[in-house]
């Protein structure tokens, strides 16, 4: 009786499903593109594919309206009008590259330096380094600097891997899962996958963060820290573990450098004649190096010698932090959490690790040839990212979340955290930073890497810094991905030097990649007295028009992610799972239809024409046509390439032969390879002979490495010897107070410095951003459907603060920092730490970019917070202005900003000083019923 | 007849989960790209770069926020589609027939040829799950993907709604109502599925799963039971050592 | 509710129309020759226009027959029955009064009827919804059968009763909006039943879904304030009725009448303009609009 019509349900669904690679961010899940008549139709998620099993977020599903975004560059551009006008005139790829090269070939013949490459988000780090290497500049490093180095390095240096993409909870079996100031990572659908798989059987999620939305909102427990006080709350925990002895004694004196012996006069670990770290056997009380076979390390350990007696580590540590400041007493006022949540979440811990214990029954033989009928679990994870990363205590606060990881035994072992393959990597077999230039020829080798001491500094025998960033010095020594949130500014003030061109890549350095947006734009149009630009020279690839495009000379026009071939190599960030390892691809499954070309093929190019050493073939001519001959030919040790999987005939893994067909394969696989661990060699990797042996045969090593997780990281202590005046590398005066607070070898708690800088009673309130998970910074602002969900950004304030400012849902504030200030329109949010505000990253546009409308609200509402962040912290009577960073690593203090609000009846946002870019691109449609298939 | 079927064969529909929707709007953007493909008029986009775009969406996601007393605030995703209610006075109202319940599994559609975009059902809707195309003038609501699980050119497991096969957090089921064996029967009567809106009598067959008790750990003092002190006294390394190795 | 204007134009004419439409069907006045034509055509062109008027509203006009189809259960499509049949009907009981001069009483009398069915069903359209409460109320098909007779009545020239229609749609009037403005608060819609949150505490919108608008906004969360809402009432009521009164009571000539007319058709756009505008959707929950604003 109803009226029903007659329906197909069993439609068409596409002509065909081409599998490749996701770009909206870095996560890389597999995606089915469906096509009809060779047009994209519609995109859902690679079931099969190790990364997203076949889930897609938001991003992943708009890709399609990526590829059609009016935004596209279209050819390649030359700057007709004054940089930052937006005046451009397309010129043909010959044009573009007789340019590039005109401009490169000088450079390199006399002074590799004076170019700087860096280069954003991509994936391709190992082949623009390559080039940027073969090139000969020390200058290259990507965006690490800027965006997460410390979780990184504390991670490698502690653990010898991270979070991030590095590492994963065991979701399966974890049974308590605590995470740290994440918004969305890196790891976006994993860590969702992994959520809903921990609600599912019940764990339970703590989640820290000032700000409760996403993965915050939906733990069992919400801790609302202060900012930057997660390592006070950390080394709390610790306290309350240590004292109540619940921790993993036989864990420590096994794995970890726990029961290496510190030399009482230097802090130094004491060492064999091979550089080996000694232990004491608990058994003979001899001393032996860690390695030994058949010993047993005492934690207890102790050995005297010419008078002195050393001790162990893991006395130190415990002697360090039974102290009374660590406690949760102490802490609970600055944290903002109280001691008996404190000691409630200590509790949980100490419970679950030790009461609810995993036993596999694996075999397996550890390093020192101990075999083990099983494996223990400590079911207790946790998950951190930018949240505790950000701020300039960012590297020792991330170190002391592995160090309580660590005490609870519950790295590498079921239901804890667990590293993904090619990492455990210690930090001694990554490379250290080279820098030494020679006109003509490629750098000495790679340009990043891990620093040991003060004498693996990127120094010129002068003592000033060698690179641009001036990564790995005094200042920042372990900078282990450069600083590309200075290059600007440095080149700008010829500090260290001054440079001939800048070569960017994927990196909206003049927007919402930089600090202090305002200043970096004057940096780049200043002009000399000779009205010659003071940065001389700017070439950038992007695909889009973007804020950067207008501030460049030359563009090189990219393709979009799903009309390129590129490769998520192991030699780059892994997709490999806890249990697998695994790699992938992407190709072009639609043609482009304009003049566009990947920008890894147009170095490919540019290599030949400038005869780098990779790029050339002997007689001279270009040796990879694209960068897919690249990806399949390009050997970097014998038989290891950028891509692992099908080698050889086509069977072999890892290591192996050319093999043509490769690319070919990776697309008949769906665009993915993966490769599991053998059971019983996938827990435990760093000690556990099985995985070695399996890494090794991979290519992941050359050898097997064994190493102990560094509770006690002895880099730091050499450089705060260098600072008490041993050695002949010494810091520069002003620098030494710094280096010998902050480099602590055991993790230790110092407030944030935009706090020592700046009045906290004039500007009482914490500013911070937080990815949308349905927007990828700059660039998910031209998809017509993302857009539509966030086109524009409030600035959340907390009840309290709202009352306290009589504000109201809808008023606009004045909201200013020491370094500047613009007005927001706000929204009031009561799931927020009370002195904290915040807002939604990159959603403000300049008007004229991306071909929107210049009225549209991402120009009229939408704003950034790096207006009010400075790469500088302000003047402090010291004559000095400090790099707002970690004075470890170097990485970007975002989150330490400090702010006020006032309310306004002003409703506008002040944005007199930008002027409307001409749109390279003219303007997007009126209208949009976006639909292939007829 | 727009009259709705005393009776459906099964009961499609979804479950959604409010204790573990991370609110990514996954669920939102699948279902776009899949009906603007599929089913009827694409999804059209009003000044799409424009200064106010509006476009039409199927399946949105809004964020609710509960303040309570001596209580951290609690934030929660709340996704919302059409429920395909049982009593639906979308179907009821429509002057053409164009509305429709099916009898096989209780989808509720609209057949765009018959629609004269007069917008009434959209009114009789209490949970906005229907929206007027502005490039069409169609009414468009959400199909429960009816052109996918039932499709024979999609594999078996496929053959689920585009927004349910997306979700990243698992937030989302599909499953039939009328088999109180199903999935969704069970997980919606452990949990306690709710119905949106009772008191408007339209008997949604999607159920809404509560968010479980949050913040309900007791702050412990010192004397907690995993958190006894190893010595009373803590003095140094030694003593707290050779008290922890006692206790081993 | 967003207040279009074709729904206003078509809810104010058509009724008067049909009012008219009543009057003439059951004989008050009975007019014949020219004199009925012109009665006719006032009323015709009223009603017919407001219909056309409704069309506007369609996003699919050339399909509007389909309309027809769904008489069983919904309201409009019983409008468009009623709607034609009592066009119908009074066709042939004017073809009667003009051109023969015989009122076919019988004729008339269904005319009548199917023309009070027809503002019945319009106004049950609106009465039906329970989404919206202010309107989901007997006092919707009571006032607009009121202000539908009242505005027949003034062009039909019916002396003492349209003044005492006049004084029935002030009352219905206030009434409806002394109801109204706690209907939605007395229905047992809030953000709680809505979305199964807050039982435990106070639930609030944090965040629409999209920062952009969209067609439930636009169509259903349309905002009125309150200091404009008393205004627009007492110009509605001092145009609907106090106006029509005072002329109507001095005299009844024709000027007056025209003028009466006028001023309550103004009234009644007004009234109407207020009943959409102020009707609160449920849906408005959804996107934190509450009825206490
Ligand atoms: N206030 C504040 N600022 C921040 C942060 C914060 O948390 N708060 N986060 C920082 C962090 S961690 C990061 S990583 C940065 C990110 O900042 P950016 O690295 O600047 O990120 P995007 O905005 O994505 O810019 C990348 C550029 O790449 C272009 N692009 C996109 N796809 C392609 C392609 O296929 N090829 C080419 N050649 N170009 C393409 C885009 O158009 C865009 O111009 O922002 C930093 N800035
Ligand atoms: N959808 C989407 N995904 C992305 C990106 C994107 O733009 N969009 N960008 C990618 C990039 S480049 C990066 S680097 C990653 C970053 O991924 P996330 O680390 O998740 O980055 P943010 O969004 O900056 O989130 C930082 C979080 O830390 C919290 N926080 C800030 N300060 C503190 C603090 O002192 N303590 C604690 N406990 N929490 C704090 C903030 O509230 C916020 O929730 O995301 C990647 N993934
Ligand atoms: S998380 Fe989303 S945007 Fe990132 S790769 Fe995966 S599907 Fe693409
Ligand atoms: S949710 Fe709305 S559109 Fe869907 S069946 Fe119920 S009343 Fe109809
Ligand atoms: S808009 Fe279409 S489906 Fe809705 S009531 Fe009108 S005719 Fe029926
Ligand atoms: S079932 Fe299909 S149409 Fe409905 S919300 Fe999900 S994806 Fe959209
Ligand atoms: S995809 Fe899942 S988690 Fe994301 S918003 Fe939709 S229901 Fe929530
Ligand atoms: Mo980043």
């Amino acid at each position: 009786m109803t009226n029903q019509t007659c329906l197909n349900t069993s439609p068409k669904v596409s002509d065909e499903i081409r599998k490749t690679t996701c770009y909206m961010c870095a996560c890389r899940c597999g995606i089915d593109v469906h096509l009809k008549e060779g047009k994209v139709a519609y995109i859902e998620g690679n079931r099969d594919h190790p990364v997203n099993k076949g889930v897609l977020c938001a991003k992943g599903s708009a890709g399609i309206m990526q590829v059609n975004a009016p935004s596209r560059l279209r050819a390649p551009l030359k700057r007709v009008g004054p940089r930052g006008s937006g005046k451009f005139e397309e010129i043909s790829w010959e044009e573009a590259l007789e340019i590039a090269e005109g401009l490169l070939r000088p450079i390199r013949d006399q002074n590799p330096e004076k170019l700087a490459f860096f280069t954003g988000r991509d994936q391709s780090q190992s082949f623009t380094s390559l080039w940027a290497q073969d090139f000969g500049t020390p200058n290259y490093a990507a965006h690490g600097g800027f965006c997460s180095v410390n979780m990184a390095t504390a991670g490698i240096y502690t653990i010898g891997g991270s979070f991030w993409e590095f590492g994963q909870p065991d979701w399966e079996n974890t049974k308590i899962f605590i995470i740290f100031g994440v918004a969305e990572d890196h790891d976006s659908n994993p860590i969702k996958i992994g959520l809903s798989r921990l609600k599912e059987r019940g764990s339970k999620i703590i989640a820290v963060n000032p700000i409760r939305t996403g993965y915050n909102a939906i733990a069992d427990e919400w801790i609302a820290i202060t900012p930057g006080t997660d390592g006070q709350f950390i080394l709390a925990l610790i306290h309350e573990i240590l004292k109540a002895g619940k921790i993993d004694l036989d864990y420590l004196s096994r794995y970890t450098n726990a029961p290496v012996l510190l030399n009482a006069e230097t802090g130094l670990l004491l060492r064999d004649k091979d550089g080996k770290e000694l232990v004491v056997d608990k058994e003979s009380g001899d001393l032996h190096p860690f390695d030994r076979k058949g010993i047993y390390p005492d934690l207890a350990g102790e050995h005297l010698e010419s008078g002195m007696l050393h001790r162990t580590v893991f006395h130190s540590l415990v002697d360090q932090y039974l102290s009374p400041e660590f406690s949760a007493d102490v802490v609970s006022e600055s944290t903002g959490i109280s001691a008996g949540k404190i000691r409630a979440i200590a509790s949980e811990l100490a419970k679950v690790a030790f009461e609810e214990t995993i036993e596999l029954p694996h075999s397996w033989t550890d390093f020192r040839g101990e075999e083990h009928t099983k494996i223990i679990g400590r079911p207790v994870s946790f998950h951190a990212m930018r949240g505790i990363s950000a701020h300039s205590n960012g590297f020792q606060t991330c170190r002391a979340l592995h160090v309580l990881q660590i005490l609870l035994g519950s790295v590498e072992v079921p239901g804890g955290f667990r590293l993904k393959p090619p990492y455990p990597k210690p930090s001694t077999i990554h490379p250290k930073p080279h820098f030494k230039v020679s006109p003509g020829s490629p750098l000495d080798g790679p340009h990043l890497g891990f620093v040991h001491g003060p004498d693996d500094l990127a120094l010129k025998s002068d003592g000033t810094p060698a690179r641009i960033d001036k990564a790995f010095t005094w200042e920042n020594p372990m900078s282990a991905h450069g600083l590309m949130h200075m290059v600007i500014s440095n080149a700008y003030h010829g500090d260290p030097y001054k440079i001939d061109t800048l070569f960017f890549y994927m990196a909206n350095m003049s927007w919402n990649s930089s600090m202090n947006t305002r200043g970096v734009l004057k940096m780049l149009t200043d002009v000399d007295r000779n009205g010659k630009y003071v940065i001389p020279n700017i070439i950038y690839s992007d695909a889009y028009s973007s804020e950067m495009v207008a501030y460049a000379d030359l563009i090189l026009p990219d393709t979009t992610y799903l009309e390129r071939y590129d490769c998520i190599s192991l030699l780059d960030r892994p997709i490999s799972e806890a249990d697998a390892i695994a790699d992938a691809i992407r190709w072009p499954v639609i043609k482009p239809d304009r003049d566009v070309r990947g920008f890894q093929s147009v170095l490919c190019e540019l290599g030949g024409r400038l005869e780098l050493p990779n790029f050339i073939n002997e007689d001279g001519t270009q040796r990879y046509t694209d960068y897919a001959d690249y990806i399949v030919n390009h050997v970097r040790k014998p038989g290891i390439g950028p891509l692992a999987g099908f080698r050889g005939t086509g069977t072999s893994a890892g290591r192996g032969d050319v093999n043509p067909r490769q690319m070919d394969q990776y697309i008949e696989n769906g665009g993915f390879f993966v490769e599991k661990i053998p059971f019983g060699a996938n827990y435990y990797k760093p000690w556990n002979m099985g995985y070695q042996e399996w890494a090794v045969k991979m290519g992941l090593y050359d050898s097997p490495k064994p190493y102990l997780f560094q509770l006690y990281l002895e880099p730091l202590r050499k450089f705060q010897r260098a600072a008490e005046g041993y050695g002949d590398r010494q810091p520069p005066e002003h620098l030494r107070k710094r280096i010998k607070s902050t480099m602590a070898p055991i993790p230790i708690w110092y407030p944030p410095f935009e706090g020592e800088h700046v009045d906290p009673a004039e500007y009482p309130l914490h500013a911070l951003t937080q990815r949308p998970m349905a927007m990828y910074h700059s660039w998910g602002g031209q998809n017509a459907w993302l857009r539509q969900i966030h086109g524009t950004n409030p600035l959340y304030v907390s009840s309290t603060q709202m009352k306290k400012h009589d504000l109201v849902q809808g008023d606009w504030v004045k909201l200013s920092s020491a370094h500047g200030s613009i007005v927001v329109p706000i929204a009031e949010m009561s799931a927020l730490n009370e002195d904290t505000v915040w807002t939604w990253n990159a959603i403000g546009k300049r008007k004229g970019t991306w071909a929107l409308d210049v009225d549209s609200p991402e120009t009229t509402k939408g704003f950034l917070l790096n207006h009010l962040i400075s790469e500088l912290l302000p003047q402090k009577g010291d004559g000095y202005r400090w790099m707002n960073s970690d004075p470890i690593t170097g990485q970007a203090a975002w989150f330490d900003l400090r702010v006020k609000i006032e309310k306004t009846e002003l409703q506008k946002m002040d944005d007199t000083s930008f002027e409307i870019i001409e749109s390279p691109v003219g303007k997007g449609p009126d209208n949009l019923s976006w639909k292939v298939g007829k | 007849m727009t009259m709705l079927p005393k009776k459906t064969e099964r009961k499609l529909g979804l479950v959604i989960d409010l204790d573990t929707c991370v609110g990514c709007h996954a669920c939102v953007i699948s279902c776009k790209g899949w009906n603007t493909e599929n089913y009827g008029a694409p999804l059209s986009d009003e000044r799409p770069y424009g200064a106010d775009p509006t476009g039409t969406f199927l399946n949105r996601v809004h964020s609710y926020e509960v303040k309570i007393d001596g209580k951290e605030s609690q934030l929660f995703h709340f996704p919302k589609s059409c429920l395909h209610c049982e009593d639906a006075p979308c179907v009821t109202v429509c002057p053409t027939g164009a509305s429709y319940k099916r009898v096989e599994d209780g989808i509720v559609l609209v057949n765009e040829k018959d629609c004269i975009g007069c917008g009434l059902c959209a009114w009789a809707c209490p949970y906005g799950a229907r929206e007027l195309d502005a490039a069409e003038g169609v009414m468009k609501k959400c199909t429960l993907c009816v052109d996918r699980i039932y499709n024979e050119n999609l594999p078996e497991e496929d053959r689920v709604p585009a927004c349910v096969r997306t979700c990243p957090s698992g937030a989302r089921h599909f499953g039939d109502f009328s088999d109180p064996e199903s999935q969704v029967s069970k997980i919606s009567r452990e949990r306690n599925g709710f119905d949106l809106m009772p008191e408007q009598a339209t008997k949604p067959v999607n159920k809404y799963l509560p968010p479980r008790p949050k913040d309900t750990m007791k702050e412990v003092d010192v004397l907690a039971p995993f958190l006894a002190p190893v010595a009373d006294e803590p003095e140094g390394f030694m003593a707290w050592l050779d008290k922890k190795l006692d206790k081993l | 509710m967003y207040p279009a204007s074709s729904l206003i134009i078509f809810t104010s004419f058509s009724g008067i129309g049909f009012g008219l439409l009543f009057f003439l069907g059951v004989g008050l006045p009975a007019p014949k020759g020219m004199l009925a034509l012109i009665f006719l055509l006032i009323a015709n062109s009223l009603a017919v226009g407001g219909l056309f008027a409704a069309t506007y509203h369609l996003r699919r006009p050339e399909r509007a027959l389909k309309a027809f189809t769904q008489w069983k259960t919904s309201w409009l499509s019983r409008e468009a029955w009623f709607a034609v049949g009592a066009l119908l009907f009074m066709a042939i009981y004017g073809i009667g009064l003009v051109f023969f001069g015989v009122a076919v009483g019988l004729v008339g009398m269904v005319g009548a009827l199917l023309s009070i069915a027809t503002v019945y069903s319009t106004s049950m359209i609106y009465g039906d919804l329970k989404t919206v409460p202010r309107w989901n109320t007997p006092l919707t098909p009571i006032l607009f059968l009121v202000i539908a007779l009242t505005g027949g009545s003034i062009i039909a020239g019916l002396g003492e009763i349209t003044l005492i229609l006049l004084l029935i749609t002030a009352i219905t009037q206030v009434a409806y909006w002394v109801k109204g403005d706690t209907a939605f608060a007395k229905s047992e819609t809030t953000i709680t039943s809505a979305t199964g949150l807050g039982k435990e505490g106070i639930a609030r919108l944090f965040s629409p879904p999209h920062t952009s608008s969209n067609y439930l906004l636009k169509e259903f969360v349309y905002i009125v304030g309150r200091k404009h809402v008393s205004k627009l009432r007492f110009a509605s009521l001092a145009m609907m009725v106090g106006v029509p009164i005072a002329l109507l009571s001095v005299s009844v000539n024709l000027w007056f009448s025209l003028v009466a007319v006028i001023c309550h058709l103004v009234g009644v756009v007004i009234s109407r303009w207020l009943f959409f505008s102020q009707a609160e959707h449920v849906v408005g929950i959804y996107y934190g609009h509450r009825s206490d604003c």
